[in-house]
C-alpha cells in the first residue's frame, strides 16, 4: 500500500533519513522503533510533506503512485493520513467546522451539517470518547489524551488507505491508549486494507496494537526488521545493541 | 462591494466642489432647516477651518478638502417602499442584498445615497410602541424638541478637525429613538453608499436608548473604484440611559480610493452596556477610534474591532473607554490583518479617573501579518488615577502559524483554504458578534481576501 525507496530526506541542508526502504502491504500493521534523533519523526513529516523536509532521493509510492512531488493536501487526499505527535491547538476553529471540510476534501462526499453531525458523533462512540470533544475548538484547552482522541475521529472520518502514527503514545495514560486502540481496531475493521505504520520509541503500545513487521530505525535507515517478537527483544537489550 | 458598475444619474442638487460658507448655508437652505442649525453649521465650519489637518495619525496629505462636494441630493423624496426608489438606485441596493434581508431579518431599514436617505422603513410592530427610525434630518423637523436635547451633546463641533467638519456639513444619517422598556429584538439596519467621484457624505447619526430599552443597530457602507478620492466623514451618538442596551454593528466595506474619517461616541449612563462591534474591511485610510464614557455607576462597555489593510491602505482604528465612576467595567478586544504592504494600526486609550473605584478594564489586541511587507503598529494609552482599579493589556503580533498550515492541509484542505481557515479563526472573536447572517457574510468577504495571497 506503501513503498518507500532508497528515500533520502534533507533539513537544513542536513541529511536526516539516508536510503531508507520500507513496504507495508495493505491490511498489514508495521512498527518503526528507534531512539531519539533517529529519523522517525522526520520519517512521519516526509511522508505528509511538510514543506521543511526535503526529499531529495528515493521515492514514496502509495498505492503505487509516487507522491514525492505532491502537496500535503494531495497526498491527504490520495489516502494519507498522518496522526500527529503534537496536534496544534488553533483557538477559532470550531472541531466539527474543521471535520467537515476535511471530510469533504478526502472522500468527497457532501453531506448536510446534521447528517455529518451524526456521523461525526458515531465516531466518536466507537472510540468510546465523549462527543463534547466536537462542540468545542480545535484542540484548544485539549489534554494529551484529548488531542488524540480526535485524531482517532479523524481517521475514522477520512477513511485513509495508509495510517501514520507519530508517538501517538507519547504522554498518554493507560485509559487514553485504549481510545487509540479502539480506534485502529475499528479503523480495520472497516477497511482491512488499511495499512498503519506505528512510530515509536517504546513498544509499550504495540501490546494494544499487535504489528505484523518491527523495524528498527537508527540514524536515518532501517537496521533491523522482524516480527513482533523484535520489540520484546528490543526492550531486553535497547538500542544500542542495534547502532552501526 | 464596490464592484457596482458606474451610474450616470443627474443629482437634484449639488454643491460645487469645495467648502465655504456660501455652500453651507446653501445646504442648510436646501433642507429648510430652523435658524439654530444654520448657525450651528456656521459655527462648526470656523472651527473646521481653524483647526489643523490632524498629523499624528495616518498620512491626509493627499487629501484635498477643495476637491470635494459636499453635499449632493440623488432623488427628490424619500420613499418607504422599494417600488418607489428610482431603478438604478434600487438595483444598486438590491446587488448588496438589502432588500432581501430586510425581508428575513431585521426590524427596519435606512438606506442613504451620496448625501441623502433614499428609503427609510421601519416594521409597524416596532412603530406602534413608538420607536422612531427617521433619517436624521427628517427627525429635525419632525421632533425638533427630541432632537436639539440631545444632537451634539456626546461630540460637539470643537471636538476634532472631522467632527467640525461633519457638523457644518452633515446630511443624512440616522435618528433611533427607542421608548422606555422597549427591546428591538431584530437589528435595525442602515446602508451607506457613495456612488460618485469626489464625493463626500457626511452622515450624522444619533441613537437615543431610554431606561432599560435595547437596540442593535448595524451599518454598512460601501463605494465603486474611482480614480478620485471621496471623502466620508461621519459622526455617531449614542446616549443609552439607565440600563438600557446599545450595540452598534459597523461592517465598512468601502472602495480603496475612501477617506473614512469618522468619530463615534457613546455615553452610558447607570448599569447601561454599551458595545462597538466594528469591522474595517476597505477605505484608503480609515481613522476610527469608537469611544465609550462609562458616565454612572455599573455602566459596562465594549468594543470589539477588525481591521484588515491590503496594497496602499491603512486601517488605523481601536477604541477609547473613559471609565469616570465606580464599578464600571470595560473590555476591548482588537484584531487587525495585513496584507500585501497594508497598515494596520491600534490605537487605544483607557482612562479610569479618581474615585472609579472598583472600575476593571481589559484590553487585547492581536494583529496577524501575512507577509513581511505589510507592517502594523500599536499605541495603547493607559491612564489609571485610582488605586482601586483593575486594568489588563495584552497584545501579540503573530504570522500565519506553519504548524496550524500543515495540520489543515494534512486533513485535505489546500493551502489556501487553509489559511482562510487560520484567518478566519484568528477573528472568530469579532465574527461570533455578529447576527449569523452578517457572519456568512464576513467568512466569505475574509476566503475572498484570501484569494491570491497563497505564499
Amino acid at each position: 500500500m506503501i513503498r518507500i525507496t532508497q528515500l533520502q530526506v534533507q533539513v537544513d541542508h542536513k541529511i536526516i533519513i539516508n536510503r531508507l526502504d520500507l513496504n507495508v502491504e495493505a491490511g498489514s500493521t508495521h512498527a518503526v522503533m528507534g531512539p531519539n534523533g533517529s529519523g522517525k519523526s522526520t520519517l512521519a513529516y516526509a511522508l505528509i510533506g511538510h514543506p521543511a523536509y526535503t526529499v531529495t532521493a528515493g521515492s514514496i509510492l502509495l498505492g503505487g503512485e509516487n507522491i514525492v512531488n505532491l502537496s500535503p493536501d494531495k497526498r491527504a487526499q490520495k489516502g494519507l493520513f498522518l496522526s500527529f505527535q503534537q496536534p496544534p491547538s488553533i483557538p477559532g476553529i470550531d472541531v466539527l467546522t474543521f471535520l467537515k471540510e476535511a471530510h469533504n476534501a478526502c472522500t468527497r462526499i457532501a453531506m448536510e451539517v446534521e447528517q455529518f453531525r451524526l456521523l461525526a458523533e458515531e465516531c466518536t462512540h466507537r472510540i468510546n470518547s465523549k462527543t463534547d470533544l466536537l462542540y468545542r475548538k480545535l484542540n484548544d484547552g485539549f489534554s494529551g489524551g484529548e488531542k488524540k482522541q480526535l485524531e482517532m475521529i479523524q481517521l475514522l472520518l477520512l477513511r485513509p488507505k495508509v495510517v501514520i502514527l507519530d508517538e501517538i503514545d507519547s504522554g498518554l495514560d493507560i485509559d487514553a491508549l485504549k481510545h487509540v486502540a479502539a480506534g485502529i481496531a475499528y479503523a480495520k475493521q472497516e477497511n482491512p486494507d488499511l495499512a498503519v505504520v506505528i512510530i515509536t520509541h517504546y513498544q509499550h503500545i504495540l501490546r494494544s496494537i499487535v504489528p505484523d513487521v518491527v523495524h528498527i530505525m537508527c540514524d536515518g535507515a532501517i537496521v533491523e526488521s522482524g516480527n513482533a517478537q523484535l520489540a520484546y527483544d528490543l526492550e531486553q537489550k535497547g538500542y544500542d545493541a542495534y547502532r552501526s | 462591494m464596490p464592484t457596482v458598475h458606474k451610474q450616470s444619474r443627474q443629482p437634484i442638487f449639488k454643491t460645487g466642489k469645495g467648502l465655504n460658507r456660501s455652500i453651507v448655508i446653501q445646504i442648510s437652505e436646501q433642507k429648510n432647516e430652523p435658524g439654530w442649525m444654520t448657525d450651528f453649521r456656521l459655527r462648526a465650519l470656523e472651527i473646521f477651518e481653524q483647526k489643523p489637518m490632524p498629523s499624528w495619525g495616518a498620512d491626509l496629505s493627499d487629501l484635498d478638502p477643495n476637491d470635494i462636494h459636499y453635499y449632493l441630493k440623488p432623488i427628490t423624496q424619500q420613499q418607504t417602499s422599494w417600488d418607489a426608489v428610482p431603478q438604478d438606485i434600487k438595483d444598486t441596493f438590491d446587488k448588496l442584498g438589502i432588500a432581501k434581508a430586510e425581508q428575513k431579518f431585521l426590524a427596519g431599514v435606512g438606506a442613504q445615497y451620496e448625501s441623502e436617505v433614499v428609503y427609510q422603513q421601519l416594521k409597524k410592530k416596532w412603530v406602534d410602541q413608538g420607536v422612531l427610525f427617521l433619517d436624521t434630518g427628517t427627525a429635525l423637523q419632525q421632533y425638533p424638541v427630541l432632537f436639539k436635547n440631545y444632537f451634539a451633546t456626546v461630540i460637539p463641533p470643537h471636538d476634532n478637525k472631522f467632527a467640525a467638519l461633519n457638523s457644518a456639513v452633515w446630511s443624512g444619517g440616522s435618528f433611533v429613538y427607542v421608548p422606555s422598556g422597549v427591546h428591538i429584538d431584530m437589528p435595525l439596519q442602515a446602508y451607506f453608499r457613495i456612488n460618485s467621484a469626489s464625493m463626500g457624505q457626511f452622515e450624522r447619526t444619533l441613537i437615543i436608548a431610554e431606561p432599560g430599552s435595547s437596540v442593535h443597530y448595524v451599518e454598512g457602507c460601501s463605494a465603486p473604484v474611482y480614480r478620485a478620492h471621496s471623502l466620508h466623514s461621519a459622526v455617531v451618538e449614542l446616549i443609552a440611559l439607565p440600563e438600557s442596551n446599545i450595540r452598534y454593528t459597523t461592517i465598512q466595506n468601502w472602495a480603496p480610493n475612501v477617506y473614512n474619517l469618522v468619530t463615534k461616541r457613546a455615553v452610558a449612563h447607570r448599569s447601561a452596556t454599551v458595545e462597538w462591534i466594528d469591522g474595517n474591511f476597505g477605505s484608503k485610510i480609515t481613522m476610527k477610534y469608537p469611544c465609550i464614557i462609562l458616565k454612572e455607576e455599573h455602566a459596562k462597555g465594549q468594543i470589539i474591532s477588525i481591521a484588515v489593510a491590503k496594497q496602499h491602505q491603512n486601517q488605523d482604528a481601536g477604541g477609547k473607554i473613559i471609565h469616570l465612576a465606580p464599578n464600571t467595567t470595560s473590555n476591548i478586544v482588537s484584531k487587525s490583518i495585513s496584507k500585501q504592504g497594508g497598515i494596520t494600526s491600534y490605537r487605544g486609550l483607557i482612562k479610569i479617573i479618581k474615585g472609579a473605584v472598583g472600575a476593571k478594564a481589559r484590553v487585547q489586541c492581536d494583529a496577524l501579518l501575512l507577509d513581511a511587507a505589510s507592517s502594523t503598529n500599536t499605541y495603547p494609552t493607559i491612564d489609571v488615577r485610582e488605586k482601586d482599579a483593575d486594568v489588563g493589556h495584552e497584545a501579540s503580533v503573530s504570522s500565519i502559524d506553519e504548524e496550524q498550515l500543515l495540520y489543515l492541509c494534512s486533513r485535505g484542505l489546500s493551502v489556501q483554504r487553509a489559511r482562510a481557515m487560520l484567518v478566519n479563526g484568528f477573528i472568530d472573536a469579532f465574527v461570533k458578534e455578529l447576527p449569523m447572517e452578517y457572519a456568512v457574510e464576513i467568512n466569505r468577504l475574509i476566503a475572498m481576501e484570501m484569494e491570491g495571497s497563497v505564499g
